[in-house]
């Protein structure tokens, strides 16, 4: 079974969001998403200052077996990718909530995290989506 | 039954375990409408012995001509353990290696290939071959889109002293991409890129930059000032070369402030034979930082679960069967057995044999193009350095000339009239180590008799 | 495999010696072939120096280390591993053919242009097409070849519009990969579980953007597609073309042809179904054939006749070309082997192989079905090739198909394709071929049968496997990681 946080926003293709303080919103792939992707070995991040639109890819995680893009959740702009994912891929293996988070977003004025929350998401992944 | 080893009792047997009364039965998904009686237009089945003798009286009709054209395929010795290596059952009916432990023969000489491609090229890291030059070059372009990504306009120079079909594959593999394929004039004095030309896209949004080294008429370009030109312009620069020459010219990795980005070319002259056009191998080698933009199978080394050395394909989901329409290109089968015989061919002739073969191909173009030059009616379009290839220009039409010379059993070079018009009556000539000083002698007095032969006619 | 060749064997750069060399192979130094000085290379370039007899024996060991159809029997489903006759390399390796110059006259060339002259009617013929071009030089370039004509008809029209390619979900990766190489877009349907395309989802998939539709027949799921003649109808009602991936061409050789089925535009693997060698990942061919309305737009070029002569038709002869595609003529040494496989079979053995390779599948099928084994479509006709499914091995046993394939090696078998396609879970792609003996084929089921068994008892064993190969498992995610693509000289 994989792990869902109760204080986290979900979506149905699999990325959780966190607002940090700043109102800036922290953006990975759930447990269940890494689970079953396997070893991760390559993330491509964004670069700052990169503007997205709701449903854009923002990154690509690659495994030896499959490679799935990341969508942004929600409209902004870049505020910064996770420079570790560059050499530790691993971490979102290992901790994919905490420092395998893969991008930091400045929501677009008027657009909010939305998504499901865990209870949702968890019958999204047992479905096996 | 040729290859099929089914006796009668087999067919019945296996016909009762499927629970069909015929082979027919077996084809009943398919509508009946479908089914077609026979094939006309395949001819009856004919022994071994006899397609040996059809096959041999048809090589034999193609002779052994006398040749001198390279434009793109070159004629080398090919030492003899290389065939007869690359044909052994194990590395000649093998596939692609999926089963890395039932394949380490195949997957340790992609990774010593891609090791020399590296080192000729003075490059990081290369894939284990692509189908040809010509379409390397087009690969080539498209990833160099990919991996620019400040650059938006896609447009790629493509020098006129770029292979001419290289530069039709070009256009037609990356026409539906979109790409700007803008051409770069030849200087008709030198025989190399107009700087002028590359003067005009100055501070332009440009891509990438195509060097060709040595160029279509065996001239050798700047390629450091040209790669200087490109870093200045934030272009990157794709090197399409010669490999043989790599032995005594500046390799790509070196060239300018930096070095090219990606380099690529044909390796046919490693081991493979010209059999009229094919197969070739292509090659494609880059720096580090570009390798997931690269397109074609990798082999890497890595360790089993006893921690012993091995390899296995890696970096797989760049590649079409995981990345599907989003993978760096749609090649899956390339050329295994030519990427084998090259790695067996650089074992064999090693850096002190390769440099000999560069420099005897130097030396007898230039003995080719000083006795040919003597003669009245022909001389060099060009001066300055070349390898192995020149431009002559003749007095007269180039065609009826070669044509004579081919009754002779002479192929006397590659007409340039319809690529490069402005040339005049142009002719590209070859000579590699595999032409003698006799066969210059023999190629001069044949061409000489012609010319002054219609000069009193 | 023996015993002692499981010693690893070094890089051929670790056997140099400086000053070593196979000088048999060098030519004599020249006077006269050096370089001006600002173009020169430093130095030697860093190949390995070595004897003949080292090289020579380095290389054979390699190959040792190598499974290959002349070998063992390699079941790889869709590459179609037939025994490869020794007939037709010997007479493409005939000097005559071997030594001529691409560029050479044509009339030094007759030989040759012959040969391949008569593969394009031979192929026309198989196929049901009404033109063939040789030049594509693998069958994922026949694939672009074939897209890229399709875009070409369209335009050629004045049809803008069409810019979407369908693919059905069990499709090679090759088909959507080539179609976004062709600049379109790809629409994706879904297969129904028992092997057959989606009808309501082709429906719903056509409109004015269709450009076309890329179809396998037998499919990926290795079945034949019952209502081919109805989806032809559907996509041409909607002003599409039907592409047919000829990977599995060698199930209906001599027996149907897509051409009939109303396929406008095909591509042949000359590597598999023409038995050309793989050769450890290539050369192959992918010659295309075309309906008569995409005659114009062959890529160039094709070999023609003019009364006894034979001649390369080019970009002259065919101004609405979708061009070149190599920088000669394609893969022509790939192209006689095929010549030579062709003329060997004749007419009636084209035929025979499409029914052996049908009875050899069916008769695997059945026997593995009788050992307890799951078909993914049961139920179906097996064509050429079949799909078992261990995923209830793999809920029971723990045992995956990847676990399974790696066992069979030690079995002596090369594994099946597996986890493709990619909608059938833990599955294994088998695809036995016509030159197979019964004996083979019954050896392969009982060794499937004594994996099972053994995963029962010593799962860890299978998960394990191989055991008897020069390696055991490999760390593909190390390989990934910590990318060592290239040997580098020790910097002194």
């Amino acid at each position: 079974m994989s792990e869902i946080p109760a204080d986290l926003r979900y979506t149905k293709s699999h990325e959780w969001m966190r607002t940090l303080p700043d109102g800036t919103i922290e953006i990975g792939i759930t447990d269940h998403a890494q689970q079953s992707l396997g070893d991760l070995v390559f993330v491509e991040v964004p670069e700052s200052g990169r503007k997205l639109a709701a449903g854009d890819t923002c990154a690509v995680v690659e495994s030896v077996k499959a490679a799935s893009d990341v969508y942004s959740p929600l409209a902004g702009e870049v505020a910064a990718g996770n420079p570790a994912l560059a050499t530790q891929p691993e971490l979102i293996n290992k901790d994919p909530y905490g420092s395998g988070w893969i991008l930091r977003l400045k929501p677009l004025a008027g657009a909010s995290a939305g998504g499901l929350d865990a209870a949702a998401y968890a019958a999204v992944a047992a479905s096996g989506g | 039954m040729p290859y099929i080893p089914h006796t009668p009792d087999d067919v019945r047997a296996m016909l009762e375990r499927i629970g069909a009364r015929s082979l027919d039965d077996l084809f009943d998904e398919i509508p009946p409408a479908l089914l077609v009686p026979s094939l006309p237009g395949v001819p009856d089945a004919l022994s071994e012995m006899d397609v040996s003798r059809l096959a041999a009286e048809r090589a034999a009709a193609d002779g052994r001509p006398l040749n001198f054209i390279g434009a793109g395929a070159y004629e080398h010795h090919i030492p003899a353990p290389v065939w007869a290596l690359v044909t052994r059952g194990e590395i000649y009916s093998a596939y692609t290696p999926y089963q890395a432990e039932a394949s380490q023969g195949t997957l340790q000489i992609m990774y010593e290939y891609q090791s020399m491609i590296a080192g000729l090229t003075a490059l990081d890291v290369s894939n284990a071959s692509l189908y040809d030059g010509a379409s390397a070059l087009a690969e080539a372009c498209l990833m160099a889109v990919r991996a620019h990504r400040r650059s938006k306009s896609a447009r790629i120079l493509l020098p006129e002293t770029v292979n001419p079909a290289w530069r039709r594959v070009v256009r037609a593999i990356t026409g539906g991409q979109g790409l700007q394929l803008d051409t770069l004039a030849c200087d008709p004095a030198s025989g190399r890129i107009d700087p002028a030309s590359l003067a005009a896209h100055a501070g332009e949004d440009v891509t990438a930059l195509v060097v060709p080294q040595p160029n279509y008429f065996g001239q050798l370009e700047d390629a450091d000032a040209l790669t200087r030109w490109a870093r200045a312009n934030g272009a990157l620069v794709i090197a399409a070369v010669n490999p043989t020459s790599l032995a005594v010219l500046k390799p790509p990795g070196e060239w300018g402030d930096g070095g090219a980005d990606i380099a690529c070319g044909d390796a046919q002259p490693f081991g493979v034979p010209l059999s009229s056009g094919g197969p070739y191998v292509g090659f494609m080698a880059c720096r580090m930082e570009h390798v997931r933009q690269l397109p074609g199978r990798i082999a890497g080394r890595t360790v089993d679960l006893d921690g012993r050395p091995g390899y296995t394909l890696t970096l797989q989901a760049r590649e079409q069967h995981i990345r599907r329409a989003k993978a760096t290109s749609n090649i899956c089968t390339n050329q295994g057995l030519l990427m084998s015989a090259a790695t067996i061919y650089l074992a064999l002739v090693g850096p002190a044999g390769l440099e000999r073969v560069a420099r005897a191909c130097i030396a007898r173009t230039s003995e080719l193009v000083a006795a040919l030059t003597r003669l009245p009616g022909v001389r060099a379009a060009f001066a300055g350095p070349r390898f192995h290839e020149a431009v002559l220009k003749l007095d007269r039409p180039v065609a009826p000339v070669l044509a004579a010379l081919a009754g002779e059993g002479i192929i006397g070079g590659h007409d340039l009239a319809r690529d490069y018009p402005q040339l005049g009556d142009a002719l590209l000539v070859c000579a590699t180590e595999m032409r003698t000083r006799a066969d210059v002698e023999t190629y001069a007095k044949a061409l000489g008799r012609l010319l002054g032969r219609a000069a009193a006619a | 495999m023996s015993g002692s060749l499981r010693k690893p064997e070094p890089l051929i750069f670790e056997l140099s010696r400086p000053g070593r060399g196979a000088t048999a192979q060098h030519p004599a130094a020249e006077p006269g072939g050096e370089v001006p000085a600002g173009y020169r290379r430093r130095g030697l370039p860093p190949l390995p120096e070595v004897s003949e007899l080292q090289a020579v024996r380095h290389y054979t060991r390699l190959s040792q280390l190598n499974f290959g159809i002349d070998t063992h029997f390699y079941p790889l489903g869709s590459c179609t591993m037939k025994y490869n006759p020794r007939a037709c390399n010997a007479l493409a390796m005939l000097p005559g053919f071997l030594g001529r110059h691409p560029l050479a006259d044509a009339a030094t060339g007759q030989g040759v242009l012959g040969c391949l002259f008569e593969l394009q009617e031979m192929l026309k013929d198989v196929t049901g097409m009404a033109g063939v071009s040789l030049t594509p030089m693998a069958g994922a370039q026949g694939e672009f070849a074939g897209v890229a004509m399709i875009r070409a008809y369209h335009r050629a029209r004045g049809d803008l519009t069409r810019t979407e390619i369908i693919v059905p979900d069990a499709a090679h990766g090759t088909n959507p990969a080539t179609a976004t190489m062709c600049g379109m877009k790809v629409r994706e349907i879904p297969t129904r579980p028992d092997g057959d395309v989606d009808l309501a989802a082709l429906d719903a998939a056509l409109s004015p953007a269709t450009a076309g539709i890329m179809l396998t027949n037998p499919s990926t799921l290795g079945v034949f597609e019952r209502r081919i003649v109805e989806i032809a109808r559907k996509v041409h009602d909607a002003g599409g073309l039907l592409y047919y991936d000829g990977a599995n061409l060698n199930a209906i050789l001599g027996k149907a042809r897509p051409g009939d089925m109303g396929f406008d535009v095909i591509h042949m693997n000359l590597h598999k179904t023409f038995s050309t060698p793989h050769g450890g990942g290539g050369p192959g061919s992918g010659a295309v054939g075309v309906g008569q309305w995409l005659l114009p737009h062959l890529p160039v070029p094709v070999v023609g006749r003019e009364g006894e002569r034979y001649r390369w038709l080019d970009e002259r002869d065919l101004p609405d070309t979708i061009g070149r595609l190599s920088g000669f003529m394609g893969n022509t040494g790939v192209l006689l082997r095929a010549w030579v496989y062709m003329r060997i079979l004749g007419a009636a053995g084209m035929r025979r192989v499409a029914e052996y390779s049908t009875l050899n599948a069916n008769y695997l099928l059945a026997r593995l079905v009788e050992a307890g084994f799951e078909a993914a479509c049961p139920g179906r006709r097996a064509s050429h090739e079949f799909i078992v499914t261990l995923r209830r091995e793999a809920r029971q046993l723990g045992v995956t198909a990847m676990d399974f394939a790696k066992r069979l090696l030690d079995h002596g078998y090369h594994a099946p394709t597996t986890y493709f396609p990619l909608l059938v879970p833990e599955c294994l792609l088998i695809e036995p071929t016509e030159t197979e003996t019964r004996e083979e084929l019954d050896g392969f089921v009982e060794a499937l049968i004594a994996i099972r068994r053994e995963a029962a008892t010593d799962a860890a064993a299978v998960k394990a496997a191989p055991h008897t190969m020069p390696v055991r498992r490999l760390d593909d995610v190390r390989a990934a990681r910590q990318l060592d693509v290239a040997w580098k000289p020790e910097v002194a």
